[in-house]
């Protein structure tokens, strides 16, 4: 199993690389730089800026620049943010993004599993057409629609919690941006868990524990373990992207988290910032993908890893 | 005889398509489906004829009206109106009389009035052209008719005074083009590399399907942020690049499909007749795949609608005036607090397209794939 742990990681370092190489490339390719007001600078100005930032050098030398800072762990400074570094931007936003996608995620797994063996128990019954039903709901319905709404709901006519604001991660204050990012993952992880519980039902070896006479609690107790690997394998991406934050609901309810910085560097031109971004993302979802595969190695017996 | 008529045909064959055809005709969610979709198409195609007003038309004397059955302007809105107008005209009004939709004002004025500063009721979004009745006191008093132009606002109007009924169908226009567009580019362009990439198999599928993984593994948003910067302000070639960017699951199903379809007898026996490669992928490949592709392109449009709204609400898609369901739901976002209608149709309008979207696609996944049920 170490071994598999350690290879995986090795493999993920070419995978990064190209990544890194082909953003780095993509975004230099875009008109315009960091430094274009609508106020030109003066010439002399300019020049001292790129100099500053070393974006005078040709663009070989400033991408092996940048992978060699890569390496030694240091994202590079901001070009629009000029007094920060794109890591202490990270270290402000990250635990952020991280605490609200955390706790989205766990919402939406509870949540989403209940309902789901729920759905799949009661098949064809009034509990599942509203199960099913909730969650084609919550798939649709886009999260900058979810978001207004909620604040206008919960925040404007009820009066119960705030309409956005951080507030240092008051509870208060992160009920509603939990609510909307889990959601959607709530709706998609029902509709897994209904329709890998109905198969897994259906299957011999719960057979033989029905004709076994066991409870119908330990009966779904084995039926969950088949009828999870779905959800996990969902999991993994989702995650990694719940846990770096979302654009939409960062912006609506006005939470300092990572999200934006993707938007905004791209449209400041903040190369460090886009760059600093991208490879936070890939590290995530590589490394859940690696969580995942190992999720499955535990779950399922018939899995092995050498 | 008359017994034997009505015996179907049971020589004529059924094909495939056929009994898809049946199977989706059973499931009423996709059939309502179908209809709403139809409708909501309808609608936002020839409703902005009928609506009465152009969707870029600002009324600076309707700024965020809301939604009603109302006619404007309201009985209120006329006397000071006109009151506004007269003192543009340095007049006094007097004995304003408000008939159906006809007002009649006496203008007095220390000097003679200009009388083509009469135009000003025109200009104003309440009045029409107005015309002198009767003239007194060397043209120091006018008593002027006014038509008064009523107008209905179902949808409420926008913070600029916009009729949102309108916008809301126009933007149903560009979301579902857009929706379209960008799926059948991305369906078109993966369909012929997972296909080509299938047949092909060996050496060529292996780079193939190298450079979609390596495509998957950078963070979609980024490319398509990146795309947005470099088209931005271009509405068509923003969109054949978002399809651009959503073929690679198409690849993949495509190419699973090819490789199996490979090992056929009649794909090998197209080969034994000396057919080009092409041919084959035409005539033999391409139109077995076929029912995944349907399926897949009628689930990707919702997912192209709903990045373009996203995009919108970043600022990043449709520009001004021009408008989306995403555009005018970051509007009402903005506004909700005062003006939730705003929020409210726009809001409607895609999800009950996104819900038919996906009702489709399920349905079609079903009638065409009838193990998968």
């Amino acid at each position: 199993m170490l071994t598999y742990i350690a290879r995986r990681l090795l493999s993920a370092i070419p995978t990064l690389f190209v990544i890194v190489t082909i953003s780095f490339f993509l975004i230099r390719l875009a008109p315009g730089g960091p430094f274009d007001l609508e106020q030109p600078l003066e010439a002399a100005v300019m020049e001292n800026l790129k100099r500053l930032y070393k974006l005078d050098e040709p663009l070989h030398m400033q991408y092996l620049t940048y992978l060699k800072g890569l390496l030694q762990g240091d994202l590079g400074p901001s070009f629009y943010y000029r007094d920060l570094t794109i890591a202490q931007l990270f270290a402000k936003g990250l635990p952020v993004s991280m605490r609200l996608g955390g706790l989205a995620l766990l919402l939406a797994l509870a949540v989403g599993l209940v309902c789901g063996v729920v759905a799949a128990l009661k098949q064809n019954r009034a509990a599942d057409y509203t199960v099913v039903a909730i969650a084609t709901a919550g798939i649709t319905i886009p999260t900058f629609v979810t978001a207004p709404v909620f604040q206008v709901v919960f925040g404007l006519w009820l009066a119960w919690l705030p309409v956005g604001g951080w507030n240092d991660g008051a509870i208060r204050n992160t009920v509603l941006p939990v609510l909307v990012l889990a959601l959607p993952q709530m709706a998609v992880v029902a509709r897994l868990t209904r329709a890998a519980m109905i198969e897994t039902l259906r299957a011999n070896h719960i057979r033989t524990l029905r004709a076994q006479g066991l409870s119908e609690f330990t009966i779904i107790k084995h039926a969950l373990r088949g009828a999870v690997l779905p959800v996990v394998s969902y999991l993994g991406p989702a995650a990694a992207a719940l846990l770096t934050g979302s654009v939409v609901v960062e912006t609506i309810f006005g939470l300092p988290g990572i999200g934006r910085y993707f938007v905004e560097g791209a449209l400041n031109r903040d190369y460090t910032l886009v760059m600093g971004t991208v490879v936070v993302i890939a590290c995530f979802v590589l490394v859940f993908n690696l969580l995942v595969d190992i999720a499955y190695a535990l779950l399922d017996p018939r899995v092995r890893y050498a | 005889m008359t017994v034997l008529a009505t015996v179907p045909d049971v020589t004529a064959g059924r094909s495939l398509w056929d009994d898809a055809l049946i199977r989706l005709r059973r499931n009423k969610a996709a059939v309502v489906s179908i209809a709403v979709l139809a409708l909501v198409t309808l609608l936002s195609v020839f409703g902005p004829y009928v609506t009465g007003h152009a969707f870029d038309k600002v009324y600076t004397e309707y700024t965020r009206v809301p939604a009603s059955l109302q006619l404007y302007p309201s009985a209120d809105q006329i006397a000071p109106a006109i009151e506004r107008i007269a003192l543009r005209l340095r007049a006094k009004p007097e004995n304003i009389v408000i008939r159906d939709d006809m007002a009649q004002v006496e203008l007095a004025a220390p000097r003679a009035i200009d009388e083509r500063a009469l135009a000003f009721f025109d200009r104003s979004d309440i009045f029409g052209p107005a015309g002198v009745v009767a003239r007194a006191e060397e043209g120091r008093r006018l008593t002027v008719d006014v038509p008064i132009e009523y107008r209905r606002f179902l949808f409420g109007t926008d913070s600029n005074g916009r009729d949102l009924l309108t916008r809301t169908l126009i933007a149903g226009r560009v979301s579902l083009a857009i929706g379209l567009l960008a799926a059948g580019v991305g369906v078109f362009i993966g369909v012929i590399y997972g296909a080509v990439s299938g047949y092909f198999g060996g050496r060529i599928d292996d780079i193939m399907m190298r450079i979609v993984d390596v495509i998957y593994a950078l963070p979609f948003i980024f490319f398509v942020i990146m795309l947005m910067v470099f088209f931005g302000r271009n509405f068509v070639l923003m969109f054949v690049a978002v399809g651009a960017v959503e073929w690679l699951d198409m690849a993949r199903i495509v190419r699973g499909q090819t490789l199996s379809l490979r090992q056929q007898e009649f794909v090998q026996a197209a080969e034994a007749l000396g057919v080009d490669h092409v041919g084959i992928l035409r005539r033999h490949i391409i139109p077995n795949v076929l029912g995944p592709v349907v399926v897949y392109m009628t689930l990707l449009v919702p997912k192209v609608i709903l990045l373009e709204s996203f995009l919108s609400f970043l600022g990043l898609g449709v520009q001004e005036p021009l408008t989306s369901w995403g555009v005018l739901i970051a509007d009402g976002a903005r506004n909700i607090q005062g003006a939730t209608y705003m929020l409210t149709f726009p809001a409607i309008f895609l999800v009950t397209t996104l819900f038919a979207l996906n009702f489709i696609g399920d349905g079609l996944r079903d009638a065409l794939d009838p193990k998968d049920r």
